[in-house]
């Protein structure tokens, strides 16, 4: 049972888990995208239409890359170079996501595909109990860990990481030590709308390989505020996205197993435990250090510095 | 300069998407002429759901064929609670005098604006509560439940079913309790495992909750939900699947075996005729397999034909009147009488329904 339970966790966070990486290099940068929940249906929509046509999944997921890169490229312009404000921007970005994927999904409500299969991984799937639930995933979900590796130390191992980090603390800084803090934050936004539309595309790919509209329901908002739970970390990030498509797994079990447990109670514990982090975060604040980016929302005009 | 203009984009983003989801009309017709109709829809999902509002938006094209239908709009995933009470209200306001509202919770956001628009015709779906204005209408989609539940009984192999369902409201329990007593007619060995989702519309969630039941060695799977994604799940562990609300064969061709599906379209053209004609009065419309409201999707090959027979007969006594699903003895999941032998129970009963019947393995979340 457990690594049926461990299994099916892994699964419902990796959606979560690839919009809260994306966010998170986003936030770094200094610019907050409320705007992942429409990024994941472009993605969703578009995947599954181009793996639709060309029976390629692989393409599938690379067309939702780019296209929730493209969409997400209309975010950064306005908030990079127009210095506009990113809530309003993003706002309508999550409404440009669900107008445009209802608008042109139309055609594709009731078209099926044959979505990700399972990839044991070989040796390792056969470990007992760890090797079903960790090791015979499809290859999204090896990807999406295998990013929470690479980010992490792009971020703290290297010196494109460090601009970006940088970028986001304090542009002016950055700036002045001579990191184009403009072209860092663009290219932050693109990359991370592209990881949003990627978490998109595991819906419409992976776990459910069809595509109806709003399909994300409201998962990218989660993704949103599991940036702030993983305190644009990560690693945390992961643990994050499991806890919560864990509780969901976790309590749709225990009700086909008979259960008395109240399954309102089991949803509430994700956010329960949102409060316990953030409360334990304001705490750390007082202490004077807040893994908040200092410069989060803030446009950056070399003109205005002080 | 560059704030303007930035500005300026966003407001014009702003317009172009709220508007885009409602077509407006700006001539008013007195609602007291009778004669033609303008109608609006309020739906709670978006009408590419492909199941409940997808199917109400069939109906909706087959009432605006009519020829004195002269606007037919409708108003997509519109959140239950204030929201609908605005977008109602809005709706009457612009002059549309046939108004549906396609959704339990909207009830009281239904009778509350109609109070304030006594010329208006709305028409609830599901509820319980009318007023001069408001009718009600719903179909006896508990029948087609019965007969999808004796073709489950008879196709399980491990005598588990396993239903996802969405909310603990009397709906979707009538339902369960139809499917299950069409199971136990059968196959009294059978019992129906319940999963609640608490929701209408989560894709990921639902196949969660369909995995969930499959990994407890359920082989027939069905739903109160509004996706295939339950039956995706059944057929990729190759269980069988029931559908709902639409035929879904060609999405899960390996597992289809049937489904309870609605034909909105026969009550909105006999509504608006009515309004039309000026013979409209409020009543509460809960119409059966007679009027074909509701029905069965064609079976699938998978069905044996005997089976096919047994449901088809059960089907045409159903269709002629003779509804005896919720007719006694049956006994609740906790072992309690909850209609003795003789007995049916009433209209108001199954639409009130707070029992889950015996053979269902589960419980109504408080």
């Amino acid at each position: 049972m457990i690594e049926i339970l461990l299994y099916a966790t892994i699964k419902a966070g990796t959606p979560l888990l690839f919009a809260t990486l994306g966010a998170i290099i986003m936030e770094r940068s200094g610019i907050i995208n409320l705007g992942v929940e429409g990024l994941m249906l472009v993605g969703a929509l578009t995947g599954f239409s181009v793996a639709y046509t060309t029976h390629s999944l692989f393409l599938g997921v690379m067309a939702a890359f780019f296209a929730s890169m493209a969409a997400g490229a209309i975010h950064g312009f306005i908030c990079v170079y127009l210095r506009g404000n990113q809530i309003v921007s993003g706002l309508s970005l999550t409404m440009f996501g669900i107008g445009i994927t209802s608008l042109f999904g139309r055609s594709a409500v009731g078209l099926t595909i044959h979505g990700f299969d399972r990839t044991p991984i070989p040796l390792l799937s056969k470990i007992p109990v760890i090797g079903q639930a960790v090791f015979n995933h499809d290859v999204l979900v090896y990807f999406s860990v295998a990013l929470v590796v690479c980010i992490h130390l792009f971020l703290y191992k290297s010196r494109w990481g460090l601009h970006l980090r940088s970028v986001g603390e304090n542009p002016a800084a950055a700036d002045t030590s001579g990191v184009n803090v403009n072209l860092y934050r663009f290219s932050a936004v693109l990359i991370g709308s592209g990881l949003a539309g990627i978490g998109g595309a595991y819906l419409s790919l992976a776990y459910t390989p069809f595509w109806v509209e709003n399909m994300s329901a409201g998962r990218g908002w989660i993704a949103v505020a599991l940036v702030i739970f993983a305190q644009w970390n990560s690693t945390r990030a992961l643990a994050g996205a499991y806890l919560f498509g864990g509780i969901n797994a976790v309590q749709l079990r225990m009700q086909a197993m008979g259960t008395s447990l109240s399954p309102h109670l089991l949803m509430m514990l994700p956010y329960i435990f949102t409060i316990i982090v953030l409360i334990f975060a304001t705490m750390r604040l007082e202490k004077g250090s807040t893994p908040e980016p200092e410069a989060l929302g803030v446009p950056y005009d070399r003109e205005d510095r002080k | 300069m560059k704030k303007i203009v930035m500005s300026a984009i966003l407001a014009s983003f702003l317009l172009l998407f709220g508007c885009s989801k409602k077509k407006e009309e700006e001539v008013k017709v007195p609602a007291d002429t009778g004669k033609e109709i303008k109608a609006a829809f309020v739906y709670v999902g978006p009408v590419g759901d492909g199941g409940w509002t997808f199917a109400h938006d069939l109906g909706r094209q087959v009432m605006a064929k009519l020829p004195y239908v002269k606007d037919v709009t409708f108003i997509e995933s519109v959140p239950e609670g204030a929201e609908s009470t605005r977008i109602i209200t809005s709706l009457a306001q612009k002059g549309y005098n046939l108004i549906f509202t396609t959704s339990f919770g909207y009830m009281d956001p239904t009778i509350e604006v109609a109070s304030k628009f006594p010329d208006v015709v709305f028409m609830h779906c599901s509820g319980y509560k009318a007023a001069e204005n408001v009718g009600t209408y719903f179909g006896r989609i508990y029948q087609p439940r019965y007969l999808s539940g004796m073709v489950a009984g008879k196709m399980t192999k491990t005598n588990i079913i396993g239903y996802v369902a969405a909310f603990p409201i009397p709906e979707v329990i009538r339902g369960i309790n139809a499917f299950t007593l069409g199971v136990r007619s059968v196959n009294p060995d059978a019992v129906v495992k319940v999963v609640w989702t608490q929701t209408w519309f989560d894709p990921a969630k639902e196949r969660d909750a369909a995995d969930s039941l499959l990994d407890v060695k359920a082989d027939v799977i069905t739903m109160h939900q509004d996706t295939p994604a339950p039956l995706q799940a059944a057929e990729k562990r190759g269980a069988y699947a029931i559908g709902y609300n639409s035929d879904m064969a060609a999405q899960v061709p390996g597992a289809w075996l049937t489904a309870p599906i609605w034909n909105w379209g026969s009550i909105y053209t006999q509504v608006a005729e009515q309004v039309h004609n000026g013979t409209w009065k409020s009543e509460q419309l809960w119409y059966g397999l007679e009027h074909n409201l509701v029905d069965m999707a064609p079976m699938s090959k998978l069905v044996p034909e005997d089976v096919q027979a047994l449901v088809n007969e059960k089907k045409a006594q159903l269709a002629s009147g003779n509804d005896d699903i919720f007719t006694g003895p049956i006994k609740d999941n906790k072992g309690n009488v909850a209609v003795e032998e003789g007995k049916s129970l009433t209209d108001a009963e199954k639409l009130s329904m707070n029992f889950l019947v015996e053979g269902v393995q589960g419980s109504i979340p408080e």
